[in-house]
């Protein structure tokens, strides 16, 4: 700190010959705050991606909107203040709290882009060995066996043989489909996941459709991995996956994840992997007038709006329309939806970092969730991005509302309105 | 100082484990490979001598399979030098023939000291640490849980059962064998594996090494099923007076 500031408006000025010389709104001296070490800042703001973290101005927009913020001391005006304090965020578990959730980014005026800072950043951190151990554990799943769960890739299409219907793997297959269903992992080993898994292969059946699946041979795409700051990690998914994709033929991609839409779209043309890719509920909605409906679902249904079908690619009808075709079904939506829906807490890795976020977060973010689609009114909160479904059904027990509020796939309303798996 | 780290390929449990044709071994066809877990160890500690020390790191592995990926991710790490020891191994070698390999390889290398797992999760035998320190006729420890070094001399905690602790010292050249780092193995990030893959080189050894196997296996078999479990039930007042005419029963409670 230096010396106090003192005010240096003039008694007379004159501009170009003309007086004006007046009451002056009160200016001073230049602001302590360059008086700062701002050593910590330039080190973020000096990392290949980060630039912008340097923009902040401390508006303090984000603050609202960020869903971490609402469970813990954060948001990323906190975040850059306390970097601009001197904290060094390579070493702060600032670091690891963002979910990558994009609503400070559409709020922002400044256009602080946390969704390429957290990766920039938190790649160094990697790189410097200082990620969660538990976030390492599913890099290192990752790179063994294809999966963040750790489970084997030899038995990564098995969930099909229990489908009910015919699903091809491309492998065994080899000839041109229209569909190449890129199923993901949560989908492929999850219980829950595989559960919407069958259900979706039984929609897909009962359109017709011609499609196909990568079997033992798809890996993840990688996406949650990148923005958790393993890049390394994700070229070498996205070269596995875009070879074993480019052996076979077919129009078009369908995934599951929302995540992995966001990886196919933005990350793999660079890495020379072009397809037209669609998530289910946007190759659905067209189709729904063919859906042979035989039951009516007498639901009030909620639908949670992942941030990365949503916010990151601007997908928010297509969920509804599906859902509103059907029948008996009601659709009501929670306070934070669409563009600003509140993040279920698993993307950007938090869903490998829950014993981590747990020791900075008052609750997780799934709990605050399902509490605002019991506010609703909603007896069923309707998903469409795989990480949901386990994430939101432990939550509904740690809330209580066990009984109250059901969590169901999109793929498994549709399935039950069908008439095909479990009532 | 020169560190040498030997290191073996074990099944990985994440896939079912099948027994061949023979009954004595391992399907290999269905195995996928990592490193024994004690190795990783060896390695951490080693890395960890280097940088408080200097000196160098060699890992030392057998080409029983896939063990490249396992190579180049210590070199990402920080090892030094990778060494591979090539021949007709796709079948895996047993603890005795291992150590006969790794020293006819050290013969022809600098070493100060020999960091190995304490065993392997395949065999649970740990002998290969002995039977390596016995052919390099240099002093051995086992289960040793950290290692400092000062000169020529080598200070290692190593543990008793019971939780007895014990303070070493042992002149160097030795060879120790690794219960745990000092802290837990280091994560390698992938982009730094991809450069290492691009850049740096394993090496190839052929070291002439004659050993038997030193034990026979005469058949391998999955743990055979004991008699069902009896579940009690009814009220905890009905539970406990089963199990206590249960312990009667069987002895275990006299009187």
């Amino acid at each position: 700190m230096t010396t106090k500031a003192k005010a240096i408006e003039k008694e007379k000025a004159v501009v170009d010959g003309i007086d004006v010389s007046g009451h002056w709104t009160r200016v001073f001296e230049q602001r302590v705050i360059w008086d700062y070490d701002l050593a910590a800042l330039d080190r973020v703001r000096g990392i290949e991606g980060a630039e912008s973290f340097g923009y902040c101005y401390q508006c303090a927009k984000c603050t609202p909107v960020c869903p971490v913020g609402a469970v813990a001391d954060f948001s990323p005006r906190r975040v850059f203040r306390r970097v601009q304090l001197g904290s060094d965020l390579l070493e702060s578990p600032d670091l690891w709290l963002c979910t990558t959730c994009a609503n400070c980014l559409r709020v922002c005026p400044k256009q602080v882009n946390m969704i390429e800072i957290m990766p920039a950043v938190r790649e160094q951190a990697v790189l410097e060995g200082n990620a969660p151990a538990e976030l390492q554990k599913a890099f290192e799943n990752t790179f063994r066996y294809g999966n963040p769960l750790g489970e084997p890739a030899r038995k990564r299409g098995e969930w099909a043989k229990e489908a009910g219907v015919p699903v091809r793997v491309m492998a065994e297959y080899r000839q041109p489909v229209d569909v190449l269903w890129f199923v993901e992992c949560y989908p492929s080993y999850h219980p829950r996941g595989k559960d919407a898994s069958r259900a979706l292969a039984r929609v897909f059946h009962a359109l017709g459709v011609d499609f196909g699946i990568l079997g033992h041979e798809e890996k993840c795409s990688g996406d949650s991995q990148r923005l958790a700051g393993e890049k390394g990690l994700f070229e070498m998914l996205a070269e596995q996956n875009i070879a074993t994709l480019k052996k076979y033929k077919f129009n078009r991609i369908v995934v599951t994840d929302p995540h992995a839409l966001n990886g196919f779209r933005k990350e793999y043309p660079k890495y020379g992997g072009e397809f037209e890719v669609l998530h289910y509920t946007q190759f659905l909605a067209p189709l729904v007038d063919r859906l042979p409906f035989s039951r009516k679902l007498d639901y009030t249904v909620t639908f949670h709006d992942p941030c990365y079908l949503g916010r990151h690619n601007g997908e928010y009808e297509a969920p509804r329309q599906v859902l509103r075709a059907i029948p008996g079904l009601r659709l009501v939506e929670m306070a934070h939806c669409r563009e600003n829906s509140y993040c279920c807490g698993g993307g950007g890795g938090g869903m490998w970092m829950d014993g981590f976020t747990r020791d900075h977060m008052a609750e997780r973010l799934s709990e605050r969730r399902v509490c605002e689609a019991v506010e609703a009114g909603a007896d069923v909160l309707a998903v469409a991005c795989p990480y949901e479904v386990s994430r939101f059904e432990d939550a509904v027990k740690a809330t209580g509302n066990e009984g109250r509020l059901a969590v169901r796939d999109i793929a498994e309303l549709l399935d039950e309105a069908l008439g095909g798996g479990a009532a | 100082m020169n560190i040498v780290v030997t290191v073996k390929q074990v099944p990985d449990l994440v896939e079912d484990l099948e027994i061949d044709q023979s009954g004595k071994a391992l399907d290999r066809d269905w195995l996928k490979f990592k490193i024994n877990e004690f190795d990783e160890h060896a390695l951490e500690e080693a890395l960890l001598l280097k940088e408080a020390h200097g000196g160098t790191v060699t890992v030392l592995a057998v080409d029983t399979g896939e063990v490249d990926e396992t190579l180049y991710t210590a070199l990402a790490k920080g090892a030094d030098r990778a060494v591979k020891i090539v021949g007709d191994f796709a079948a895996g070698v047993t603890s005795h023939q291992a150590a006969a390999l790794f020293a006819a390889a050290l013969k022809e290398m600098d070493y100060d000291l020999v960091l190995t797992g304490v065993q392997a999760v395949d065999d649970l035998d740990g002998q290969v640490g002995p039977l390596l320190a016995a052919a390099l006729r240099v002093p051995h420890v086992s289960v040793v849980t950290g290692v400092d070094v000062d000169g020529r001399v080598a200070t290692v905690r190593k543990e008793y059962a019971g939780g007895v602790m014990a303070e070493i010292e042992v002149d160097l050249p030795a060879v120790l064998g690794i219960q745990a780092a000092k802290q837990p193995p280091r994560y390698a990030p992938v982009s730094r594996v991809r450069q290492v893959m691009r850049t740096a080189r394993i090496e190839e050894v052929e070291p002439s090494a004659a050993a038997d196997a030193g034990v026979e296996v005469r058949r391998l078999f999955k743990p055979e099923g004991g008699r069902q479990a009896e579940i009690i039930e009814g009220s905890p007042e009905e539970v406990a007076d089963r199990l206590v005419a249960l312990f009667r029963e069987k002895g275990i409670l006299k009187g």
